[in-house]
């Protein structure tokens, strides 16, 4: 057994010093996989070698399943824990799938973070609205940290959430805890519910009238299927939010990460490398083009 | 009356409208409670009323079977509940419960839909703020079929 050990061991390549090449993964364990709802599961990644860097909310890694292959998923933890990489994965394809399935303790390839990540910084005195539907929460959890941690900074800081139903609900008791804590508003709906539900009902759009903000000192940050970022943006606007305070997570199938198979391209755009962040002006012309 | 009248030109629903019109309306007017899991009214019952919701949530729910009561909308304080009582046969097409203890005003459909046939203006006014209900109901409709969460 030892001797098949060494064997293997002998034919890994050893992995070149963390970010010595953008295409080469890191070699990181899994130290836990938790069940959020239905598909969903969180993975807690721990790097062999831990990273100096801090990522950016909004950022996203590509992870390896090895023999399987890579997945591109969005940091779901908090940016100042980065020793600890939260990954919130839809278990769907059969990479993903393949993740989640993983036992503790087995090895995974990271590579990243890449893409831009969400503007925070810019919300420094003004209100923040968060507008997540379904998985779109994920990517948002890091900004929502990131204002809590620096909670005097901002204005009203508000939560609008849209999921399919009760039971696929993010986060759950963290949104409870925020909302308890009364250091944000907190706004959840769903699309269909059954009649042991007391809470609301209907898209996340219409939770925008409900929200108290200034329109004229407001920054959106809008994540989730992109039917829904386009409406909620509508919607924003028509609150008087401008184009330039709204920004949209623009998801494509990444493939390298770098900005050269371009994969990701959307009308011109490569959106691991621009984005996945844009400013609504021009998010909206990209997501006019339904063909893409 | 004067607090009917004022409650109705504040709510949301009647903004931007004239005293004239609002006067009008407050005629058919009277303040309603319902207490929690009381139904505002059921499904194929008379559109006979019209609410507008001061204070608390009112959950429309539609029957499926073998699954009961489904919810595909809850409205609150600000919003109008029901469309049925504009359109013949005057019949809601779904269930109203309270999810909480509910104020509201309700307007006497009949009473209602008489001064809109004999004043065009309060007539035209009352079906293009239906019209819009009607319309941000069928997009969120829209989005409810799609699914858009799950895939």
């Amino acid at each position: 057994m030892a001797t098949e050990h060494a064997l293997i061991a002998a034919s890994v390549p050893a992995f070149p010093p963390a970010g010595a090449d953008p295409f080469v993964p890191r070699l990181a364990r899994i130290a836990s996989c938790r069940h959020d709802s239905g598909e969903v599961w969180t993975l807690d990644i721990r790097e062999e070698l831990p990273q100096s860097a801090s990522f950016r909310p909004g950022q996203f890694n590509m992870l390896t399943v090895f023999g399987v292959g890579e997945v591109p998923i969005s940091f779901s933890g908090a940016p100042a824990a980065s020793d600890r990489l939260l990954h919130t994965v839809r278990a769907v394809g059969p990479v993903s799938t393949a993740l989640v399935q993983l036992p503790l303790g087995a090895s995974v390839g990271v590579r990243g973070p890449f893409g831009n990540g969400w503007p925070v910084a810019e919300a420094a005195g003004q209100d923040v609205l968060i507008v997540a539907g379904g998985l779109g929460l994920a990517p948002l959890r890091p900004v929502i940290y990131e204002l809590l941690a620096n909670r005097a900074r901002y204005g009203r800081i508000a939560i609008l959430y849209g999921t399919r139903g009760p039971d696929e609900i993010l986060f759950r008791r963290e949104l409870e805890s925020w909302r308890r804590e009364g250091r944000v508003e907190l706004h959840v709906t769903v699309d269909h519910a059954t009649s042991g539900w007391d809470g609301n009902v209907g898209v996340v759009t219409t939770l925008v009238s409900r929200a108290r903000f200034d329109p004229g000192h407001t920054i959106g940050f809008v994540c989730g299927p992109e039917v829904m970022m386009r409406l909620t943006s509508a919607a924003l606007r028509s609150s008087g939010v401008a184009d330039e305070a709204i920004y949209l997570s623009l998801e494509r199938n990444m493939k390298c990460a770098v900005a050269l198979c371009g994969r990701c391209q959307l009308n011109g755009v490569l959106v691991c490398r621009e984005g996945p962040v844009f400013r609504n002006d021009r998010a909206r012309s990209l997501l006019a083009h339904k063909e893409l | 009356m004067e607090g009917l009248e004022r409650i109705i030109r504040e709510h949301r629903f009647f903004a931007g409208l004239d005293e004239r019109i609002t006067s009008l309306v407050s005629g058919c007017a009277k303040n309603v409670r319902f207490e929690a899991q009381q139904y505002l009214y059921h499904h194929g019952d008379a559109a006979d009323e019209l609410y507008l919701l001061r204070h608390g949530r009112v959950a429309l729910e539609i029957a499926a079977p073998g699954r009961g009561a489904l919810m595909f909308q809850t409205v609150e304080e600000g919003d109008v509940v029901g469309a049925s009582w504009l359109v013949p046969p005057y019949r809601w097409q779904y269930d109203a419960r309270a999810l909480e203890l509910t104020r509201a005003i309700a307007i006497d459909a009949q009473c209602l839909r008489g001064k809109c046939e004999s004043d065009h203006d309060l007539g035209y006014e009352m079906m293009k703020r239906v019209v819009q209900i009607l319309v941000e109901r069928l997009q969120a409709t829209q989005l409810q079929m799609l699914d858009v969460y799950g895939h």
